[in-house]
Parts: structure tokens; C-alpha cells; sequence
């Protein structure tokens, strides 16, 4: 607790314990197996059982308050009779008033929104050491503690202050049974010595050492090995500032530096005064009683009551009269003064009365600046008194907030005493206590005021949560033939078309240009059709800034309105970094990079897509490539998402039939992906088995007929509906493997998931070998899904591993009509070749962040067994066991 | 093998006098002894005392002591107290069974 407190009390607790007698370990032990029986039983006590005990205790406690001061004074001959009352009434009372609605035990606080429950688990036998500077109050506080807690405490009081000590447990302890406490709950050791400590301090059954008291009891609490709350050394600096109340400040300052001779750790040590104010405050002290000490007088202070081996104050001089240690030291002071003020003008060894003072010795300082006045506060800080106590006496909020910013103190108390102060619920709301955390800078585990919470172990019952979904879709999609007429209605000043050559060349930036309002100032960027690349995306930004648009319509396929998304990005904030905004997350609520909201232009993007498969019209995807690092940028966010989607089939009706089936697998793939994705819900669900639905019955049609109007409106509505549902609930391995081989081999997007999506199906379907963690989820469902889409398809089957098999053989015959290669080795590619490849496809898929969402967590050598199984193709897609699962 | 097996209701109110009841049946050689717990609530220091003392008597004698029907509050207090170890405790459905073979506070049966 105090570090002059040391110089009192029994040197370090030895690190090993000596040998004791077979009769000391027996009663040793004895003390052990009463407390840990207490504890034992107390553990089936209710709220209302221990709170039936506190009260009376509390009661006691007050009764005999003034007793106790009395023998406390008596037997350790330091302090003030009449302040060691009050402070064993703020142990009681005060910490009464605190504890008496907290709950303790059974489920102590309840947080039904985030399905959290903390329960309490008592710590059981908690060994204490109390010291010779409040060794009463101290004791009822632990007392009253650790009943409302169900521990059991063994006391270890200093060897001054034991009778003392000895009679509160007493007086607290018979109060406890009485009103039903169990046998044993309190201890006190008997005559004890240095290796008792040792001995109970590594305990087994010793739940936890709370040790207030000088810095070896505290040192050697942390080094038993054990939990400790050992409770650090103080040396508050105080800052009176020029604004502060001086008269408020002074009587607060004489309150607690004279309450129990400064007994208190707490206790003011230096006030560093503004140099404006320094004399006035020093004759407000001498007006009060303060005798202010003259240069020699103060070296004379140094040189008697600072040991100057140690820097410590002298242990005869602790907890005495202001007269007293005048008489001792050789000053000449009149009868009355309550306090010794020392004029001190540094800190440090070289300043001896800039330490700990535990009496009625204040050092004083003249500061010149409000900055020197903080930084002598630091140093005193620093010069024993880290993580306790500081104090400013101030009506400067912002020297206030400094003050507290650069203190490094568990209780920074503003203008009111420093000792009566820090034990809270006096001058203050903190917590009331009488054992002062210092943090890590007092080399202590907690810098709270300690507190029941201290002596209980916090469990949390975490109920499973159901996590926020979500279902986002552009704020507008305009569908069927001539769709692209609602340009009409979107008023523009000047807009930009991105388009590519083929598409300038069929004559649908025409169509679109014709369906424009005629006030509009209409210009064409006509990009390459490919992957767009970064510098034609920046090209794009510049032609975007060149004429200002309110409104850009991309026209293509997904390269094209992915580079509109991106255009559109750094044209609206081009401080957005790309390669930033790319970086990987898991979900996408969570995730680190956020995307710029500031905006200095603003423009509508309206996307028209002129393929059936990326749905990118929709989606909140864009993919470039960044070719001079050699690599793609994924860029992922709702904010890329058109504002407007026109989905006409008329930009379709010409797409060659490869093109026909490839981007109708894609889209089948996006809808079979996210109907079993772990992020599927029934608003997803609702979209991706339409899809199916439409893609199963009209992709043959529109591949066979390209000039079926119905099948290729309804096949472009598919594809749409379906990015709507990868868009909420993403995609799965089959994209993970279909980028890995498309890229490696050069096969376009479509074609690489058809290979894959047979075996897929069955993989999906299989019992998993790792089950992916998806707390949307009740149990693994994607066998049964894929059934319920066989049902929804009319495949027939009575079992779910029968529908899955009919679904996998429709989805092969899907594949044979629109003839596409049904293996890999079909396109030719070697098996020497597709086997040296293998190792880079595996990372590369496994890295590839859509299988996050999918259902079954693939192994690596599953994604390889994948691989291979889509090599040999038609024929090996197999379920295992499907539909033996029992889950939800 | 037979085995002598004795059959002790510890009351939720005597529990001490209960347990020395126990201690002195233990005394008696080749004695076993299930204890039913089944209307204890809650436990004393004294109980556990009067536990401890019959587990060291049971030890002596290479005598198990078997524990029914305790609730799991008393059986925490049992682990805390290190006391749990020192018995065996039979599961509801052996207890139901014992309940059944044996006669209420029969002084002994054969197993």
C-alpha cells in the first residue's frame, strides 16, 4: 500500500519457505481445510442468503467503529483516534451503500440484446494481508467483501497491528454466523510468522493473495505464483492551479494530508503551486495552522525524516503529529500547527522530501508555467507513485483534461482531498474501498479501487446469436423487351456511355443513345473488350472529369460495368485507394477498409448488360487487372452497385450460342452457389431457386433457338435474379476452383464452372470432412437444399440422396445439350500437364476467398481431389451418404 | 461375490447423527455402505466434517461408500471441498434400482 509503510513492517516474505514444524504445517494446514470447507459450503448460499449476513456485519462494524480506532491507535501508536473511526465507518457504511443492490451471486448482470449472461464463481479461500496504517478499517472491508462474495478469507495481519486486527475479524466473524455464515468463513493467523506467509501464500487451495500492505508483502504476493491483488505505492503529486478555489483548495489539501497524521497512501506528497498564486496559497496554509518552513528548516526536514540510505521517510515519523515530528527533528513550531510545509525545488534523490511522506509533511513547489507545473507533477509521479493517486485543484477544464491525460494514477481526483478522495463515495462517485489498484505502473493486476468485483471470478454464458443479414438490391431494375425505354425518365445533363467496339458496332449504343432525353449531352468511351485493365479505368476517370457527367450507362458485359464501377469510384472520391479498398476480409460488416463516403462529384450509374451470365448489373463486384504488378483487384462493396439496372433482353438476342451456354452455366453456377451458401436466407433463397428454376427451363431454349424472345428475356432475368442472390449470400468453391483453372488454362468463366459444378453438387452434398462455422446456420442443410431444388425442378426421388442424384443428373444433361466439354481432358489439356499445374491450382483456389461461403470447408487435398475428379469428368460425380445426415 | 451392503436415508435435518450412524455401521467388518442423499439440500462444515471423518474410517477399512441421490449443488460442495473423490456416487438409475432391491434403512441385504 505505501512505501514508507515498508520501513514499518517485516522485510520481503522469503521466496522459498524455510522448513516448519510438522506442528506449524498441521495448523497451518488446519486453517486451510476449515477456510476451504467455508468456502465450500458458502457456495450454496443465494443472494439473499449472504446479503441477510452483510447487513448485520455492516451494523456491527459501525457499532464498534470507534472501539476498534481505539485499539488501533493504541497498539500501533500511529494515526488519529478520531479519523480511524470514520474510516472504519466508510469501510462499513460506505461500502455498505455501495454493495448492498450489486449481485454477486448467480447471474450478476444480464445482457438479453447481446445473449450474454455473467455469472458469478466465488474464488474460495482468499489469503489476506492487512497492514499497520488502517488495519481495522481494512479488515472490515475485506470482511464485509468477501461475505457478499462467498469467500472464505485467512488473515495475515502486520505483526503491529495483530490485536487489533484480530478483534475486527472477531467482531465481524461472529456477526457472520450468527446470521447464518458458514463455520471457518474467517481466519486470522495466530503469532504468525514470515515463512506462514510464505507457506499459505503458495497454497494450493489458496484461491487468491490480497495483499495490502508495503511493497515486499505486495512483491512477494506476485511472486508466489498465485492470483494476487497486491496493491502498490503512492506519491501524489498535487497540481493547484491559478484559476482553482484557493480557499477550497487549502482546507482540502490540510484535510487529508493531516487525516490520520497521513496515514493515507493517497495522501497529498507535493503541491506544486502556479507561481501567480504560490505566496498567497502559502499564507492561506499558514493561516490554517501550517508552519511554512524556512530554507534551514527544510534542510533539517530532509536530512531527519527522509532515510537518506533508502529516500524513505523514517519509520518512527509515519502516521505522527505535525508537533510531534517538529519536536523529534528539532523545529520550533507553534502548539497548533497541523502541518509541516516544505518549500522543495526539484524532485528526486537529489530532493529528499519530494518522496512518500505518510505524516503531516507536505512538499510545496513553485511552478512558472502551467507546463512545468505538469511535468513536476510527472516526475513525482514517476518517483514512487505510479498508478495511485493524483490531484488537481483547477476551474480550467482544459488543465483538467491535461492533467489527466499525462498522470498515470488509478484515482485522478479534482478539486477535493487526495486521501478521503480516493476511497470513493465521499467527495466523489468512485467506488468505495480501502485498497488502491495501481496498474502496471505500481507493478499491480488491476488500478481499480478494489472492489467485490475483485473477488469474484466473472463467468460469461454466451447464448448463441443470430447474426444480422441483410438483402440489398439496386434501387432500380427495369426488365423485358425494350426495357431501355425508362432512360426516358432519368434526367441527365451529360452523360457517358461505356461500351466496347463490338457492341458500337452492332448499333446498341445507338439504341441507347435514341432512348436518352434530348437535353442531354451524350459522349461514348469505348473501351477494350477485356478484363479492364487500370489504365483504362484512370482514362475513363479523366473523360468522366472532362465532361462533368451526372450519369454514366455502362453497356457491355461484366468487364464493362466493372470498369463503369470503378470509373464511377474515383470519378465520385478520387482519393479512394484501389489497392486498398481490395484488401481481403471475411464479413463484409466487419471488415477493416471502409469505402469513401466523401464524394466531390456525383453521378448515376445505370448498367445494361448485353450477356445473360455476371449479373453484374446488379452486383457489388468489379474485377480489374492491375497489369504492371501483375495481378487482380477484387473490389467489393454496395456502394459499387448500380444505381439503376436495365435488364433488355434486346442486347442479347444476337449472343452467339458458346456464349449462350457458357454465361447461362455461370449464371446456374451464382444460383446453385448461393441457394446452399452459408450466408443463404430466405430472401436469397426466394431469388436463387427462381433462377434455377428459369435457367433449367429456358437455357436449352435459348441455345437451341436463339431467337426466342421468351427464352432470352427469361434467361436474362435469370441471370439477373441470381447475381441479386450472390450478391447477399456470395458464392462457393465452384468459383474457387472454376478462377484457379480458368485463368491457368485460359477458359472462360462459364466453362470453367460447368466442369466443376457436377462434382461440386456431390461435394457439397457429402458429409463434410471440416464443417465450415456459419452461425446463420442450424445444422449442415446443403444436401437438403439441393433436394428441395430437385423438388422444384419436378426430378422426383423419395429420399434426399435420391433427389441429390437426380440433380446432379439433370444439371449433366443440362451440360450435354448446350454441348460443352465434360471434362477437363476433353479440352485437351494433358494429364502430365493438368498434374504439373495441380500444386498452383490448389493454392491459387484455396486462396481464392468465395469458398468462405461455402457450406463444407474444403481441405486442400479436396480441392485437388476436385480437381481431379473434373478432369476425368462425366460420370464421377458421386454422393456420399447424403442423405444419411440427420441435421436440421 | 456377496457382499454386505447397508442402506443409510442421510435427512436433510440430522445430517451429522446421520453420518455417525454410518461410521459406527462401517465399524461393524465387511459392512459396504450406500448413503442416500436424495433429501439433502444443502450442506454444513459439520457435514462435511462428519464426511471426512467417514471417508478416513472407510479407507481404514478398505470400505467403499457409496453417495445417492446428492443434487449437484452438494456435489460441488463435495468436489470444492476435495471430499468428492473419497466416495462413489451412483447415478439415478442405479439409485432407483438400489432403492428398489433394498428395504428402506434395511440393516443389511446380499448383493
Amino acid at each position: 500500500m505505501v512505501t514508507s509503510e515498508a520501513m514499518l513492517e517485516r522485510v520481503e516474505i522469503p521466496p522459498v519457505t524455510k522448513s516448519l514444524s510438522e506442528e506449524r504445517v498441521a495448523y497451518l494446514e488446519g486453517l486451510v481445510t476449515q477456510a476451504r470447507s467455508a468456502a465450500a459450503v458458502f457456495t450454496q448460499f443465494s443472494q439473499e442468503d449472504v446479503d441477510r449476513i452483510v447487513k448485520p456485519m455492516v451494523l456491527a462494524g459501525l457499532a464498534k467503529a470507534q472501539y476498534l480506532a481505539r485499539l488501533a491507535v493504541d497498539e500501533t501508536r500511529l494515526g488519529v483516534l478520531e479519523d480511524k473511526a470514520l474510516k472504519n465507518m466508510v469501510a462499513t457504511e460506505f461500502v455498505y451503500n455501495y454493495v448492498k443492490d450489486k449481485r454477486t451471486v448467480g447471474a450478476i448482470r444480464e445482457f438479453p440484446e447481446r445473449g450474454l449472461v455473467e455469472m458469478a464463481e466465488p474464488i474460495g479461500i482468499i489469503f489476506s494481508l492487512t497492514p499497520i496504517t488502517n488495519p481495522t478499517s481494512t479488515v472490515l472491508f475485506k470482511c464485509i467483501m468477501a461475505i457478499k462474495t462467498r469467500n472464505a478469507v485467512i488473515f495475515s495481519p502486520h505483526p503491529s497491528a495483530w490485536h487489533c486486527c484480530h478483534e475486527a475479524v472477531q467482531i465481524m466473524y461472529e456477526t457472520a454466523i450468527k446470521h447464518g455464515a458458514p463455520e471457518g468463513v474467517f481466519t486470522c493467523l495466530e503469532s504468525h510468522t514470515l515463512e506462514d506467509n510464505a507457506y499459505l501464500m503458495r497454497h494450493k487451495d489458496v484461491g487468491l493473495i490480497d495483499a495490502t500492505g508495503g511493497p515486499g508483502v505486495v512483491k512477494a504476493a506476485y511472486s508466489s505464483g498465485k492470483p494476487a491483488l497486491g496493491v502498490g505505492a503512492g506519491n501524489t503529486p498535487v497540481y493547484l492551479e491559478k484559476t482553482a478555489d484557493l480557499n477550497m483548495a487549502v482546507v482540502d489539501i490540510i484535510t487529508s494530508k493531516t487525516f490520520d497524521n497521513g496515514t493515507i497512501c493517497a495522501s497529498e506528497q507535493t503541491v506544486v503551486i502556479d507561481d501567480e498564486i504560490y505566496d498567497l496559497v502559502l499564507k492561506k496554509f499558514a493561516d490554517l495552522g501550517a508552519h511554512i518552513c524556512n530554507e534551514k528548516e527544510t534542510e533539517i526536514l530532509e536530512r531527519t525524516v527522509i532515510d537518506s540510505d533508502t529516500g524513505f521517510l523514517v519509520p518512527i515519523a509515519v502516521g505522527q503529529k505535525a508537533t510531534d515530528i517538529a519536536r523529534m527533528v528539532g523545529l520550533s513550531v507553534k502548539p497548533d500547527t497541523k502541518l509541516l510545509i516544505a518549500p522543495i525545488k526539484g524532485v528526486g534523490r537529489a530532493y529528499p522530501l519530494s518522496a512518500e511522506k505518510l505524516c503531516p509533511v507536505l512538499a510545496v513547489y513553485r511552478a512558472k508555467s502551467v507546463d512545468e507545473a505538469l511535468k513536476v507533477c510527472i516526475d513525482v509521479n514517476h518517483a514512487g507513485g505510479l498508478g495511485h493517486t493524483a490531484v488537481v485543484f483547477s476551474r480550467n477544464d482544459e488543465v483538467i483534461r491535461k492533467f489527466g491525460e499525462v498522470m498515470n494514477a488509478g484515482r485522478i481526483i479534482v478539486n477535493s482531498p487526495g486521501s478521503i478522495g480516493a476511497f470513493g463515495g465521499v467527495y466523489n462517485d468512485m467506488v468505495p474501498t480501502f485498497s488502491f489498484g495501481c496498474g502496471t505502473g505500481g507493478g499491480n493486476s488491476t488500478m481499480d479501487n478494489v472492489n467485490v468485483y475483485h473477488y469474484l471470478n466473472i463467468k460469461r454464458v454466451a447464448r448463441r446469436t443470430q447474426a444480422h443479414m441483410w438483402f440489398r438490391v439496386p434501387n432500380q431494375i427495369y426488365f423485358n423487351l425494350n426495357a431501355v425505354e425508362n432512360l426516358r425518365d432519368l434526367e441527365s445533363r451529360s452523360t457517358i456511355i461505356i461500351t466496347n467496339p463490338a457492341l458500337e458496332q452492332m448499333g446498341h449504343v445507338d439504341v441507347v443513345r435514341r432512348h436518352l432525353p434530348a437535353q442531354t449531352s451524350i459522349h461514348v468511351s469505348v473501351i477494350p473488350d477485356a478484363e479492364p485493365e487500370v489504365k483504362v479505368v484512370m482514362q475513363g476517370v479523366e473523360a468522366l472529369n472532362l465532361y462533368k457527367v451526372d450519369q454514366i450507362i455502362a453497356l457491355g458485359g461484366g468487364s464493362v460495368i466493372d470498369a463503369a464501377k470503378i470509373m464511377k469510384l474515383k470519378y465520385e472520391s478520387p482519393e479512394a485507394d484501389l489497392e486498398e479498398l481490395a484488401a481481403p476480409f471475411m464479413d463484409i460488416r466487419k471488415r477493416v477498409v471502409k469505402y469513401p463516403t466523401q464524394k466531390i462529384n456525383r453521378a448515376r450509374l445505370v448498367a445494361i448488360s448485353t450477356t445473360s451470365g455476371t449479373g453484374s448489373e446488379v452486383t457489388p463486384f468489379a474485377v480489374m487487372t492491375d497489369k504492371e504488378q501483375g495481378r487482380k483487384v477484387t473490389l467489393v462493396d454496395y456502394s459499387l452497385s448500380p444505381d439503376v439496372a436495365i435488364v433488355d433482353p434486346q442486347f442479347v438476342m444476337s449472343m452467339p450460342r458458346g456464349l449462350t451456354a457458357d454465361t447461362g452455366i455461370d449464371c446456374l453456377t451464382h444460383a446453385l452457389e448461393a441457394g446452399v451458401s452459408i450466408y443463404a436466407s430466405p430472401y436469397t433463397d426466394s431469388s436463387a431457386m427462381q433462377a434455377i428454376r428459369l435457367v433449367f427451363k429456358y437455357l436449352p431454349v435459348a441455345f437451341e433457338h436463339p431467337g426466342d424472345e421468351e427464352a432470352r428475356s427469361m434467361m436474362h432475368n435469370a441471370a439477373c435474379i441470381a447475381a441479386i442472390a450472390f450478391s447477399n449470400a456470395a458464392v462457393g468453391v465452384n468459383h474457387a476452383l472454376a478462377h484457379a483453372f480458368g485463368a491457368r488454362f485460359g477458359i472462360s468463366h462459364g466453362r470453367a464452372n460447368a466442369l466443376m459444378l457436377p462434382h461440386v453438387i456431390a461435394f457439397n452434398a457429402s458429409v463434410p470432412t471440416k464443417f465450415m462455422p456459419s452461425p446463420n446456420q442450424r445444422g449442415y442443410v446443403a444436401h437438403k437444399k439441393y433436394a428441395m431444388i430437385a423438388d422444384l425442378l419436378g426430378l422426383g426421388g423419395s429420399t434426399v440422396e435420391e433427389k441429390v442424384k437426380k440433380l446432379i443428373v439433370a444439371t449433366e444433361q443440362l451440360l450435354d445439350q448446350l454441348k460443352i466439354p465434360r471434362s477437363i481432358a476433353d479440352l485437351g489439356i494433358s494429364k502430365e500437364e493438368f498434374e504439373r499445374a495441380m500444386p498452383d491450382l490448389a493454392r491459387i483456389a484455396f486462396d481464392d476467398p468465395s469458398w468462405r461461403s461455402n457450406p463444407r470447408m474444403p481441405l486442400v487435398s479436396e480441392l485437388v481431389e476436385l480437381f481431379w475428379e473434373a478432369y476425368r469428368g462425366r460420370g464421377r460425380a458421386k454422393v456420399a451418404s447424403a442423405s444419411h445426415q440427420q441435421t436440421a | 461375490m456377496a457382499k454386505k451392503v447397508a442402506w443409510l436415508k442421510v435427512g436433510g435435518e440430522h445430517i451429522v447423527q446421520d453420518l455417525q450412524e454410518a461410521g459406527e455401521k462401517l465399524g461393524r467388518a465387511g459392512t459396504e455402505i450406500i448413503l442416500d442423499f436424495s433429501s439433502v439440500r444443502r450442506i454444513d462444515p459439520a457435514a462435511l466434517r462428519g464426511l471426512e471423518k467417514l471417508a478416513v474410517i472407510a479407507e481404514e477399512k478398505a470400505v467403499r461408500i457409496e453417495l445417492q441421490g446428492v443434487n449437484v449443488t452438494v456435489y460441488k460442495v463435495l468436489k470444492l471441498a476435495r471430499l468428492a473423490s473419497r466416495f462413489s456416487f451412483a447415478n439415478r438409475e442405479a439409485q432407483s434400482q438400489a432403492n428398489k432391491e433394498e428395504s428402506c434403512h434395511a440393516e443389511s441385504s446380499t448383493r
